[in-house]
């Protein structure tokens, strides 16, 4: 069903300018490392994981300032004014910090993360909807992921992301159409071109992970 | 326990995009819930949406708002979490909207030994447990729109296919079936449609309106 075809080492190429995913990465080859990171860039998940073990409310802040405008117009685009907008992102900036117990950046990003809060909250302020969510899987001991897996999740999606800007303009105004509530279930079709197999392995691996600590 | 009826990759997208009617999100959280393989899908679709939130233009807001987050987050109380039961046949998501396990459902006779319960959900869908005695068959019926059923106890067959604990049967207008549940334990299904089911036989046409099927 899914294109898996698509050549996914193209971050460098001119069609990820306009990237999905945040400015293309530097990366160099490094003697004992594979890559290392040679633009400033913040690491949001080191970010929220100060949130949840430390409390840190330096690092809430820079999530918020990131976050937070983004959040208030992706529901603003769904259909909310600005002042709705602007207090459900508030209570998804909240409700990411009461939750980041169960954040696994082994298994999503940051911004993966907050979308499916905001989304949440966004069927419930604008439809009055309940949202049933699957089981949580909860942290086994020593199932921390260790950074390496952190990292390349993020690599991962940074991949998709510039794999979603190459997309044909239509194809890509259909996906965000899609997120965005302008489509009907029925409308929303699988074939959106879109390379998942990928991000699909390294989502599998950190849920291997977890059961393994789980049993 | 082995799944082989996964939801579709289109439903799992508009669950991501939380375009579903309620009624089919508890179809699909509660399979997802019993189904890794579609677990890491729905993992998939939403860094999908986690990236349009990442890419999208920034709405200013206000300089008081990170202040009356943090006064938020101070009067917040710790939630629970939605972690599997520690024994029985439902899935968290199902047992919150049931109350309870399999002995917590409020049943209603349908009749021939059939028994259903209709979950409250938001109107445009609905979703209701169906209890069907070991070796019985589902009056012959069509759909008009769409019918999304997961197998929790039991095992059912409709001609096409063999559908067991965790599987999922969505059939659409286009389809007509018959299921048969397999001899043994009653099959006990969760079962989501967006328009009333059309029987093909005259009786349960008749009785359709009073059983709200």
């Amino acid at each position: 069903m899914m294109l898996e075809g698509l050549t996914l080492d193209k971050t460098d190429a001119p069609g990820a300018a306009l990237s999905y995913a945040r400015p293309a990465k530097a990366l160099l080859p490094v003697r004992g490392r594979s890559f290392v990171n040679v633009q400033d860039e913040v690491d949001w998940a080191a970010l929220l994981i100060a949130v949840r073990d430390r409390q840190d409310k330096t690092a809430f802040a820079m999530l918020f300032r990131h976050f937070a405008p983004r959040i208030k117009a992706f529901l603003m685009k769904s259909g909310a004014n600005a002042a709705l907008a602007e207090e459900c992102a508030q209570d998804v900036m909240a409700t990411l910090w009461q939750k980041s117990h169960l954040f696994d950046p082994a298994r999503a990003s940051v911004a993966t993360w907050v979308f499916t809060i905001a989304r949440n909250r966004r069927i419930d302020a604008l439809r009055k909807s309940r949202r049933p969510e699957p089981e949580d899987l909860p942290w086994g001991p020593e199932a921390e992921p260790d950074q390496s897996e952190a990292m390349e999740m993020q690599q991962e999606t940074d991949r998709l992301g510039a794999a979603l800007a190459q997309l044909p303009a239509k194809q890509r105004a259909l996906i965000e159409r899609a997120y965005y509530g302008d489509l009907t279930h029925s409308e929303i079709a699988a074939e959106t071109g879109l390379p998942l197999g990928t991000i699909k392995s390294r989502i599998r691996l950190a849920l291997d992970r977890l059961r393994h600590h789980m049993t | 326990m082995t799944i082989k009826h996964h939801i579709s990759d289109s439903l799992l997208m508009a669950y991501s995009a939380g375009q579903l009617p309620e009624a089919f999100n508890l179809v699909v959280a509660t399979h997802i819930s019993m189904c890794d393989e579609c677990r890491v899908a729905l993992g998939a679709f939403d860094a999908v949406g986690g990236l349009l939130v990442e890419s999208t233009d920034e709405a200013a807001v206000s300089d008081a708002a990170l202040d009356a987050t943090l006064a938020l987050i101070a009067a917040q109380k710790p939630v629970a979490d939605t972690r599997a039961p520690e024994a029985g046949i439902f899935p968290a998501p199902l047992a919150a909207y049931v109350g309870g396990d399999l002995s917590a459902v409020k049943w209603r006779s349908l009749g021939m030994g059939v028994r259903q319960a209709i979950l409250p959900t938001e109107k445009g869908a609905s979703v209701r447990l169906l209890q069907i005695p070991g070796g019985q068959a589902m009056p012959d019926h069509g759909h008009r729109g769409m019918e999304l059923t997961l197998v929790l106890q039991g095992a059912f067959s409709d001609g096409v296919g063999r559908y067991n604990r965790g599987d999922v049967d969505a059939e659409t207008e286009k389809t007509q079936h018959t299921p048969v549940a397999e001899a043994g334990l009653p099959c006990i299904c969760l079962s989501a449609t967006d328009a009333p089911l059309r029987f093909t036989g005259f009786i349960p046409r008749i009785l359709q309106p009073l059983f709200k099927i």
